[in-house]
């Protein structure tokens, strides 16, 4: 008390460089100089070595011809594109496994984290070596793993697994198997999915409303499944329901036709699940266990079986726990999801490696690279904030 | 309840008996029918995958054969392991000086688990991770060259700390004597720089020297996990504390840092450290591959430390700071003295837990093409004689590896438990 | 300030005692080193491979070793460092190699925009295809649609998709970046077709294949898509060292050319053809001009051989490859090799 008193009444005089203000300001110029005339060094050295080099700077090159063909495109794509359209092809398949793999690991590492504290000792314990065993080996060893695997264990595809009267094809090429063609009655079906979605939103949010008021449940999830899936196929059945498929065949070297997961997106995906799952695995296990012994007490007192208790009492609170760490994990599935550039699927490193390459611009190039991962992890941290403070507990 | 009449009791079948073994069994595996049925299915698919897989790994496997065509069409090849385990583990390092590596894992090995056990958490640190590395890098140069400058940095390291860290402590002799330090390693340093010095250097050289494009395999592994997070710890110190500090710029600094470094894979820094370091450097400078890698992982390392060290930091309660100030102790004594050491108490099983992320993630040096362990097991498949194994070899590696990363895991869950023992109730 | 950031930099250089090459004149810094720093393939059989003991062999190597024979007059002072084809470039550029000996195809853009400067071509080369024989593919023009595994960070992977919109087909690429693995791609099926230059072809069919697999169940198509005369890189700025390294390898093919060879150059010291007397340094002034010791080529075939007995000996009929001399046998008979007269 006497303290704030005396802070209070008055200052008390110091000499300047007894000052912490002033020595504080002092100590901050001088730490960010020395770092700006780092930089400065670092940067005219580069400057001198570019022009003594030869090596050309700016980001003019990704207007030129990228020249070089891409195995695994989600947009269309030849040699004749821009490195610009190359370099995003690599930015939407790095998007693709990214997305797909943390929503299969979620899953998985949630399986795997609830089957460790299971009554059923066996799955308990199956469920942690699981764990242990892909915790402690390096995720770069599984992705060879499982690449070598793919590409040893499966046939040719002269020789490929056909499946279900021959519509389905598995070969070291991939998995191959048939696709709607593509009808301008898919564009109309995507506008419908999307106003169903919403339509189902809108439905939820009713039948909670109403819950809340008069304690009547309403079985919004199905009814919810069945507008936004419904919808789409009214549009496809009024569009004359064209059912014309791009069926794949053997033609010359490869299937033609249909579609196909390749070995090196399988293994990939495959080995990021599995590693990642384990870690979502200790996350969502320890999640549960930091909550109150009387929360599954008290759920169980209420006559809510084992399975009802976890999904509606146990797993919704013990989400906040979960929530930060699982922030993290799917920071890492993204950045991890690099690795693919040593089993050979054309990611964002990968396209841009060959870009640094073919043009030798390698840093115009890193600070692509870098930038690109900074926005996809920046707005990954942004939207599970966003969730996360959704579902903090609201407190008075 | 209620509605039960009075007096008229249903007879209730005795417990279920649940000791002894059956009842261990019929607790934990047929409590329900569903457990049963579970029980039933998962013993089963392992009895399957089991079976299947000592099939091929013992029973078929061969252990012998001097060709992979011996072995071809059979179990497991373990032969392959049996001919290429020396070159797994020590890489393309001179084939008769294998001792080396060995001797230097053993000796890191050494060290860390030295620096393991609680009761050297004190000076004693220092101590032994002087002299093992000192050990780890003689065995593995063969020779090395102690430069003049290396000597003067650290006498003014030292000489400073010193003096910041002892100053109203030690005694006025003490005092003067880091103050000697601190000024003749500055002032010697600068001398060598404008080039009045010469560039002496300490020459000791008992065995033939070995470049670091020879080494490979699991002392490369180790070297880059323990020495990226050894350098990786000061300055992941001073950017935790500067990311804690009121001072705007320093903070700035430091949060702009970790959250760029963190917001991308080491792929690109790793890149970065081989296509554009060079670039950096004044022409003629270069670097070492394997240095260059290492500085990566040491960019890399920090960032994640700091923010390690930032929660510990924050699980101090605000009287151990405002008892420091009320001591009269100054910044550097503050966090020298009383903050750091409770601090890293608190995060050292967190640590443990990066340092094994660490000994995971330098397997991605083989991108940047360094030999690593997962390198030279990979390597080891690229003979065309043994060609067509790849299961035994990632096998073996991926047991290795199981091996290392298991047992740190354990003893950080076990330092876990021993360091809250004080604080449980 | 420039001042200071040098000295800064002459400290930094201090306290991490660099391991690198010096700059300023390459020469003087090979001398002063004692060994001369040569930037190899990481493994191409015939071109550079080291073998069980660790020594280094093949057409590439032959290079160094013959550099270094001029230089230090023992072609034994070399330290190898191997490289892949993506780091090569910024390894000579930084000064970590003195010179590059790996397999590089000289173009307009690396001499110039890069910065360097090539030797004379040691092998000409160009990019062709190889399939296994089962597919019962005769031309590369029936490669449809065919999945092909590729190297990236070379002109292949261009050349390789220029070819195919140059004919109207489609291909698929499977590209990955270590050596090994696409090999391994491509032998187990992965690929119906890999694709590289010729020579590494050859290369990974005579000492690649897994068995059970045979060398003969693969074939290389006849149609080479493209130009790839591999040459030594050096720096821009030493012109002195640039010419060793020119005139090194004009030795070696003129020494063929004269019948020069490892078993009869010191009975060729005794010869009255004035042209040998001029290259075997009898008679002086050639190595004086060049600013090497003037016994410099007897001392190259000595130790090395000439042009042909390194061919033979490494890629030749005297090796597991078997490549055929063609392009690269001497004008005399046919081929490309044609050194400037040394006098």
């Amino acid at each position: 008390m006497a303290v704030q008193a005396v802070g209070s009444t008055g200052r008390v005089r110091v000499a300047p460089w007894n000052d912490p203000v002033i020595r504080g300001w002092v100590f901050q110029i001088v730490v960010v100089g020395l770092v700006g005339l780092l930089a400065w060094y670092l940067v005219s050295n580069t400057m001198e070595n570019l022009q003594r080099q030869k090596i050309a700077s700016g980001f003019h090159y990704l207007e030129r011809e990228a020249g070089f063909e891409i195995g695994d495109t989600m947009i269309a794509y030849s040699p004749a594109s821009t490195y610009a359209r190359a370099i995003f092809v690599g930015l939407l398949n790095t998007l693709k496994v990214a997305v797909i793999g943390i929503i299969l690991s979620t899953i998985l590492g949630t399986l795997i984290g609830v089957g460790r504290l299971s009554s059923n000792w066996l799955l308990a314990r199956i469920c942690e070596w699981y764990v242990e065993a892909f915790r402690n080996v390096p995720l770069l060893l599984w992705l060879f793993l499982f690449y070598k695997l793919i590409s040893e264990a499966f046939p040719g595809p002269r020789q490929a697994i056909s499946m279900l009267w021959n519509t389905v094809f598995l070969s070291n090429r991939g998995l191959y198997f048939p696709v709607p063609m593509t009808d301008p009655i898919h564009a109309w079906m995507g506008l419908a999915l999307l106003i169903g979605i919403a339509g189902a939103w809108v439905l939820h949010r009713w039948a909670r409303k109403r819950q809340d008021a008069t304690g009547q449940p309403f079985p919004s999830i199905l009814a919810g499944f069945g507008v936004a899936l419904g919808l789409p196929l009214l549009v496809w059945l009024l569009g004359g329901a064209p059912h014309h498929m791009s069926w794949p065949e053997l033609k010359g070297f490869n299937f033609d036709g249909g579609t196909v997961i390749q070995p090196e997106f399988t293994a990939l995906l495959v080995g990021l699940v599995l590693y990642t799952s384990a870690f979502v695995a200790e996350i969502v296990r320890s999640g549960i266990l930091a909550l109150h012994k009387g929360q599954s007490e008290a759920a169980a007192a209420l006559g809510l079986s084992r399975g009802q208790s976890m999904r509606l009492v146990l797993l919704p609170q013990a989400l906040r726990v979960i929530v930060p760490p699982m922030t993290s994990q799917y920071l890492n599935i993204t950045k991890n999801s690099s690795l693919a550039i040593a089993i050979g699927y054309p990611d964002l490193v990968a396209s841009i490696n060959v870009t640094i390459n073919q043009t030798g611009q390698a840093i115009e190039n890193v600070l692509l690279i870098m930038a690109a991962y900074l926005s996809v992890s920046l707005s990954i941290s942004a939207f599970m904030n966003w969730y996360n403070k959704r579902i903090a507990l609201r407190e008075r | 309840m209620t509605d039960m009449p009075v007096g008229e009791r249903r007879q209730l079948a005795p417990p279920v008996d649940d000791s002894g073994v059956l009842g261990w069994i019929r607790r934990n595996l047929f409590s329900s029918w569903a457990n049963g049925l579970t029980t039933i299915v998962l013993v089963l698919a392992m009895g399957w995958v089991l079976s299947w897989f000592l099939e091929w790994a013992v029973f078929t496997a061969n252990f012998t054969a001097s060709t992979g065509a011996e072995c071809r069409g059979q179990g497991a090849c373990w032969a392959l392991i049996r001919e290429k385990y020396r070159y797994i583990f020590f890489g393309s390092f001179p084939y008769e000086q294998h001792w080396r590596p060995l001797f230097a894992v053993i000796a890191m090995l050494a060290m860390l688990i030295l620096s393991a056990d609680r009761r050297m958490w004190n000076w004693r640190l220092i101590v032994i991770w002087g002299v093992g590395s000192f050990v780890t890098f003689l065995l593995m140069f063969g020779q090395l060259h102690l430069p003049l400058s290396l000597v003067l940095f650290i006498a003014m390291v030292v000489g400073a700390s010193g003096m910041s860290l002892r100053k109203g402590i030690g005694s006025p002799t003490e005092i003067l004597a880091y103050r000697v330090a601190a000024a003749v390693g500055l002032v010697g340093l600068v001398l060598r720089i404008v080039g009045v010095l010469p560039g002496w250097s300490l020459a000791i050289a008992p065995l033939p020297y070995v470049e670091t494009g020879l080494w490979g395999g699991i002392p490369v592994t180790i070297i880059l996990a323990t020495y990226g997070l050894a350098f990786a710890f000061p300055y992941g110190i001073l950017l935790a504390l500067g990311r804690r500090s009121n001072l705007p710029l320093i903070k700035g600094l430091c949060v702009g840092f970790i959250e760029l470094i963190r917001g991308v894979p080491l792929i690109s820094l790793l890149i970065m450290a081989s296509v554009m370091l060079p670039l950096f450097l004044p022409s003629g400078v270069t670097f070492d591959k394997f240095l260059r890698a290492q500085v990566a992982v040491i960019l890399f390392a920090g960032a994640y430390i700091a923010e390690i060290i930032r929660g510990g930091l924050q699980s101090l309660p605000k009287g151990q700071f405002e008892a420091a100030d009320a001591m009269g102790l100054n910044y550097v004594q503050k966090t020298g003295l009383i903050i750091l050491p409770q601090a890293l108490r608190v995060v050292i099983p967190p640590l443990i837990n990066t340092f094994i992320g660490f000994f995971k993630d330098t397997s991605l040096v083989l991108i940047i093409g360094i030999f690593d362990f997962l390198n030279t097991a990979n390597q080891a498949l690229v003979d065309p004689n043994w060609a067509g194994f790849p299961g035994e070899v990632y096998l073996f590696a991926a047991f290795v590896y199981f091996i290392f990363c298991y047992s740190m895991s354990r003893y950080s869950k076990y330092l876990e438990y021993e360091l809250n023992k004080g604080t449980r109730r | 300030m420039r001042k200071a950031s040098m000295a800064v930099a002459a400290g930094l250089a201090a306290i991490f005692s660099s391991t690198g090459a010096m700059a300023g004149k390459d020469l003087d810094a090979i001398k002063a080193r004692g060994s001369l720093i040569c930037g190899v393939p990481t493994g191409v059989a015939g071109f550079a491979l080291a073998d069980s003991q660790g020594k280094w062999v093949g057409l590439d190597v032959d290079v160094c070793r013959a550099v270094s024979a001029v230089i230090f007059g023992d072609s034994e002072k070399v330290k190898y460092v191997p490289l892949t084809a993506q780091q090569r470039f910024t390894a000579l550029q930084s000064g970590e190699v003195d010179m590059l000996s790996n397999n590089t195809t000289e173009t307009l853009t690396r001499d110039t925009a890069l910065g360097f400067d090539f030797g004379a071509v040691t092998y000409y080369d160009g990019q062709g295809f190889m399939v296994n024989k089962k597919l019962g593919v005769k031309s590369a023009k029936e490669l449809n649609g065919a999945t092909v595994c590729v190297q990236p960070g070379t002109t292949t992977e261009l050349n390789l998709a220029d070819y195919f919109r140059g004919n109207k087909m489609s291909f698929k690429p499977v590209v990955i970046e270590k050596v090994e693995e696409v090999r391994a791609a491509f032998f187990s099926g992965r690929c119906d077709v890999y694709t590289n230059d010729s020579s590494a072809l050859y290369s990974t069919r005579a000492a690649n294949v897994p068995p059970p697999a045979k060398p003969e169940d693969f074939i290389v198509l006849p149609e080479i898509i493209s130009k790839e005369p591999l040459a030594p890189v050096v720096r821009h700025g030493d012109n002195q060292f640039a010419d060793i390294v020119r005139w090194t390898q004009y030795a070696m093919i003129e020494a063929e050319e004269y019948g020069i060879t490892q078993k009869s150059v010191d009975e060729m010291l005794k010869s009255e053809n004035p042209v040998i007397k001029r290259i075997l340094g009898v008679t002086p002034g050639m190595g004086k001009a060049l600013g090497v010791d003037e016994k410099w080529v007897y001392n190259v075939i000595k130790q090395v051989g000439n042009y042909g007995e390194s061919f033979d000996r490494n890629v030749g009929s005297g090796s597991i490859l078997k490549i055929d001399r063609g392009l690269n046998n001497l004008w005399t008979k046919g081929g490309l090799q044609y050194a400037p007269p040394i006098r």
